[in-house]
C-alpha cells in the first residue's frame, strides 16, 4: 500500500511558505474550537474533579439545535448576522438548561460517591445524549442551509475566509471574557474559592451548589457556541459528531493542564496546530510510510506524552491531593 | 428459593404446562390461516441486507425498497414454481454499514431460512458476510458492492449486478486522461474496502496512462475535516483530485476545496453520485464528476417504468441502487423457476446461468459471479443536478439484443422468460 515511490522527489515542496501559512490558519481555527470545548471540561474538572464526558455531546446538541433553527429560519429572509445570533442564542439556552439538569440529576447525587461512580455516570449521560439526538434528528448527516457567501482574503499566499476569521476572533473574545470574568467578578471569585476547597468555601458563605450549577451552565453555553461554529465551518451535523470532538477537547484540556482555564485555551490552540501540521506534513516527511489518516493518532499521542512526561499539563501546577 | 420447594415446583409446573400448551396451540393457526387461500402455497423468504440507519441509510433504504417492490410484483404475478403457487416474503435487516454487524445480520438471515439474499450495500459488509452465506449455501447478489475481492474469494454463492472497481477505477482513470486531459492527480480515499479499492484501481490505471500521481492521502469514513490534506494537495497543484469514498465525506471535501481556493477538478466513484452529495455540498458541488456502474437511470431499458412505479409506491425518487435490488430479486425468481425449486441447493447452479433482461439491462454472470459487460456512466453536477456525461462499456457487448431486453423489462415479473435465449 504505502511506498515511498509514489511521491516524486521534488526538492522540499512542503516547505512552501503559503502552504505552511495555510496549515497554520487551518490549525488555529480548528484549535480555537477545540479550546472553547476544552473550557467546559476544564472548568468542571477544576471545581468538581469530575471529567464530564458528556460535554462533547452537549456541544453536539448545541450544534444540531442551532442547525435546526437555521433551517427553520433560512427562508425568513433575515440578515445572516441576526440569524446567527438567534441560532446561537437558542442553542445556548438549550445547552445551558441541559447542563443544569445533567448536573442536578446525574452528578449532584453522586458528589460524595467514589470518583469512579460519577465518571461512569458521565459516560452514561454521553451515550444517552447521543442516542436521544439520533431519535430527534435521525442518524443521517444534516446539511446546513446556504447562509453566507464565502469571502476570502489572502495572507502570505494562504486563503483566510471571513468565516474562519470570525470563528477565531469570536473564540478568542469569549476566552478572554471568561478569564476576566473568573478573575474579577464576584461569581468568579466564588468559583475559584470552590475550586480550592468546597467545604471551606461553603463555610465562608459561598453557596457551592449554586456555583457548581453555574459552572455547568457556563461551560455548556460556551459549548453551544462551539457547536454553532462547527456547523458554520463544516456545513454538516451528525448525532455522533460530539464524540471525537469531546475526546480531542479533553486532550486539549489535559495538554494545557486540566483545571486551568488559561491552559485549556493554550492546549486547544496547540492541539489544533499540531494536528494540522502533522496531517499536512507527515506523509512527505516519512516518505509516504505514514499517511494523513494517522491524524487522530497525533492528538492521542500528545495525550499520552503529556500524561507520561508532565501529568499536570503545560500550565497546570500540582495542587495537593484534592484536584 | 430453597425455602419454598413447593412454590418452586409449582412455578416450574406452570411453566411446563404453559410451554406444553403453547406447543399444542401454535401449529393449528398457521395452516388455518393459509388453508383457505391455496392448498399448495409455498412461502419463500428473500433476505435484504443493507444499512437502514446511519449516514448511509438513504442508500440502504433505497435498496430495500427495490427488493420490496420486486417481491410485491412477483406476488401480484402469481409466480409458480414446479406447479406450486409461491408467496415471497422479504426479511429486511439493517447492517449499519458495519462489517461486524453485517456478519451478525448474515447469520440472522441464514437462521431465518431465507432462500436468497440481496445485499449488502457496502463492500466492507458484503465481503465478511459472503462467507456465512457461502457456508450455508445461500446465494447472494450484491446490488452495489464494487470491491473486486467480493467475488474473488472462490465462493459459488456470490454474485453482483454492478460493474466492480476493477472496471470502475480504470474507467475513471481513462476518462481523466482522455476526456479531461488531466496530467496530474491527487488521490484521497476513506480507508474503507470500497474507497481504498476504488482509489487503488484508479491509481494503477492513471499511472499506466501517464498521469502523475502527486499525492496519495487517506482519511476515514467518519471525518469531516479535510483542510490539512487539501492544503497539502493545494501545494502540489494537481489538475484533478480523485476521491474514493462516499457522499458524507465527499461533500464537505469539495466545499473545503473551494474555501481553500483549489481550482482542481474533483472526481469520484458511485459512492458520491447521489442527490445527497449535492444537498450536503450545495453550490460547491457544481462541476464535480462521478462514475456509477450501470446506465443512467432513465436510459435503463426498464428505467422509465421503474422510476414511475417507485415514485408512486414510495413517494420519493430512486436514490441509487433500487433498480439493482429489484433485478436481483427477479434473477433469483427466474433461477428458481428454471430449477423448479426454491431450495438454494437446487437453484444455485441456475443463478450462474442467468440470462435475464432486467430493469438495468441484460444480466448475465461470468464464472466469478461478476456482471458481464456492466456499463459505467460518468456524471457531472450541472445546475444542482447530476447529468450523464458519457457511458463506457468495459468490453464489447457480447450479444443480448437491447430490444429483447426491453420487452420484459416493462413487465419483468410476469414474463421474465421472454428474455431467455
Amino acid at each position: 500500500m504505502t511506498t515511498g515511490q509514489r511521491h516524486p522527489r521534488v526538492p522540499l515542496p512542503y516547505l512552501a511558505m503559503d502552504i505552511f501559512a495555510q496549515q497554520l490558519i487551518n490549525g488555529l481555527v480548528l484549535g480555537s474550537i477545540y479550546a472553547l470545548v476544552a473550557l467546559g471540561y476544564t472548568m468542571v474538572y477544576g471545581i468538581l474533579g469530575l471529567i464530564n464526558f458528556a460535554h462533547g455531546d452537549i456541544t453536539m446538541v448545541g450544534a444540531l439545535v442551532s442547525l435546526t433553527i437555521l433551517q427553520a429560519l433560512a427562508a425568513a429572509g433575515l440578515p445572516a448576522p441576526v440569524l446567527l445570533v438567534i441560532a446561537g442564542g437558542g442553542a445556548m439556552i438549550v445547552c445551558a438548561a441541559l447542563g443544569l439538569s445533567i448536573e442536578r440529576v446525574a452528578y449532584r447525587p453522586l458528589r460524595r460517591a467514589p470518583r469512579l461512580a460519577p465518571l461512569i455516570t458521565a459516560i452514561g449521560v454521553s451515550i444517552l445524549l447521543q442516542y436521544s439526538a439520533a431519535l430527534i434528528w435521525g442518524k443521517q448527516y444534516i446539511a446546513m442551509p446556504k447562509l453566507l457567501e464565502p469571502a476570502a482574503i489572502e495572507i502570505a499566499g494562504a486563503q483566510l475566509t471571513t468565516l474562519q476569521m470570525t470563528i477565531f476572533l469570536l473564540a478568542c473574545a469569549i476566552m478572554a471574557a471568561l478569564l476576566w470574568f473568573i478573575k474579577v467578578s464576584r461569581m468568579g471569585r466564588a468559583m475559584r474559592a470552590t475550586e480550592q476547597n468546597p467545604d471551606v468555601a461553603g463555610l465562608m458563605g459561598v453557596n457551592t451548589n449554586t456555583v457548581i450549577a453555574f459552572t455547568f451552565v457556563l461551560g455548556s453555553a460556551i459549548g453551544a457556541i462551539a457547536g454553532l461554529m462547527i456547523i458554520l465551518y463544516y456545513g454538516i451535523g451528525h448525532y455522533f459528531m460530539g464524540f471525537m470532538l469531546g475526546l480531542k477537547a479533553f486532550t486539549a484540556a489535559v495538554l494545557g493542564g486540566i483545571g486551568n482555564v488559561g491552559g485549556a485555551v493554550l492546549g486547544g490552540l496547540l492541539l489544533g496546530v499540531i494536528e494540522s501540521l502533522a496531517s499536512g506534513y507527515i506523509g512527505d516527511l516519512s516518505g509516504g510510510v505514514l499517511g494523513s489518516n494517522y491524524r487522530d493518532i497525533f492528538a492521542f499521542l500528545v495525550l499520552v506524552l503529556v500524561l507520561v512526561l508532565r501529568p499536570s499539563g503545560l500550565l497546570g501546577q500540582h495542587s495537593g491531593d484534592r484536584a | 428459593m430453597h425455602k419454598h420447594p413447593i412454590r418452586t415446583a409449582a412455578v416450574a409446573l406452570t411453566a411446563a404446562l404453559l410451554v406444553a400448551a403453547c406447543g399444542q396451540d401454535a401449529p393449528p393457526p398457521a395452516p388455518k390461516a393459509e388453508a383457505p387461500k391455496a392448498p399448495e402455497m409455498l412461502t419463500v423468504k428473500i433476505g435484504s441486507a443493507s444499512p437502514l440507519t446511519g449516514p448511509q441509510a438513504h442508500i440502504g433504504i433505497d435498496i430495500r425498497n427495490g427488493v420490496q417492490l420486486a417481491i410485491e410484483d412477483a406476488n401480484a404475478a402469481n409466480v409458480e414454481i414446479a406447479g406450486k403457487k409461491v408467496k415471497f416474503e422479504m426479511v429486511a435487516e439493517d447492517d449499519e454499514a458495519n462489517p461486524t454487524k453485517a456478519t451478525t445480520v448474515a447469520q440472522k438471515l441464514v437462521d431465518a431460512k431465507v432462500a436468497a439474499v440481496i445485499g449488502h450495500f457496502n463492500s466492507g459488509a458484503s465481503i465478511p458476510a459472503s462467507k456465512i452465506y457461502s457456508d450455508a449455501g445461500i446465494p447472494q447478489i450484491s446490488p452495489s458492492s464494487t470491491n473486486p475481492k467480493y467475488t474473488e474469494q472462490g465462493f459459488k454463492t456470490t454474485f453482483r449486478v454492478v460493474a466492480h472497481d476493477g472496471q470502475q477505477g480504470p474507467t475513471l482513470a481513462r476518462f481523466a486522461a482522455k476526456t479531461l486531459q488531466a496530467k496530474s492527480v491527487a488521490i484521497i480515499d476513506d480507508s474503507t474496502a470500497y474507497g481504498q479499492g476504488l482509489a487503488d484501481n484508479f491509481e494503477a490505471t492513471a499511472k499506466s496512462l501517464g498521469i502523475k500521481v502527486l499525492a496519495r492521502e487517506h482519511t476515514t469514513d467518519k471525518d469531516t475535516d479535510f483542510k490539512a490534506i487539501l492544503t497539502k494537495i493545494k501545494g502540489k497543484k494537481p489538475d484533478l483530485i480523485m476521491f474514493g469514498g462516499i457522499d458524507p465525506q465527499a461533500a464537505p471535501m469539495i466545499k473545503q476545496m473551494k474555501d481553500l481556493g483549489i481550482k482542481a477538478k474533483f472526481i469520484g466513484g458511485d459512492g458520491m453520485q447521489t442527490p445527497n452529495f449535492i444537498k450536503l455540498a450545495g453550490d460547491a458541488a457544481e462541476g464535480a464528476m462521478a462514475s456509477i456502474p450501470g446506465l443512467p437511470k432513465d436510459q435503463m431499458p426498464g428505467g422509465k417504468t421503474f422510476l414511475e412505479k417507485y415514485k408512486a409506491k414510495f413517494n420519493q425518487e430512486v436514490e441509487l441502487f433500487a433498480p439493482m435490488g429489484y433485478d436481483a430479486v427477479m434473477v433469483f425468481i427466474d433461477a428458481m423457476k428454471r430449477a423448479g425449486s426454491a431450495d438454494p441447493a437446487k437453484f444455485l447452479p441456475e443463478v450462474g446461468k442467468t440470462s435475464y433482461g432486467g430493469v438495468i439491462g441484460p444480466i448475465a454472470f461470468d464464472d466469478k459471479g461478476d456482471l458481464k459487460n456492466g456499463p459505467i456512466t460518468i456524471y457531472v453536477v450541472k445546475g444542482g443536478k447530476w447529468e450523464a456525461l458519457e457511458t463506457v462499456k468495459p468490453e464489447a457487448a457480447a450479444g443480448a439484443a437491447p430490444a429483447a431486453a426491453a420487452a420484459p423489462a416493462a413487465a419483468p415479473a410476469p414474463a421474465p422468460e421472454a428474455a431467455k435465449k
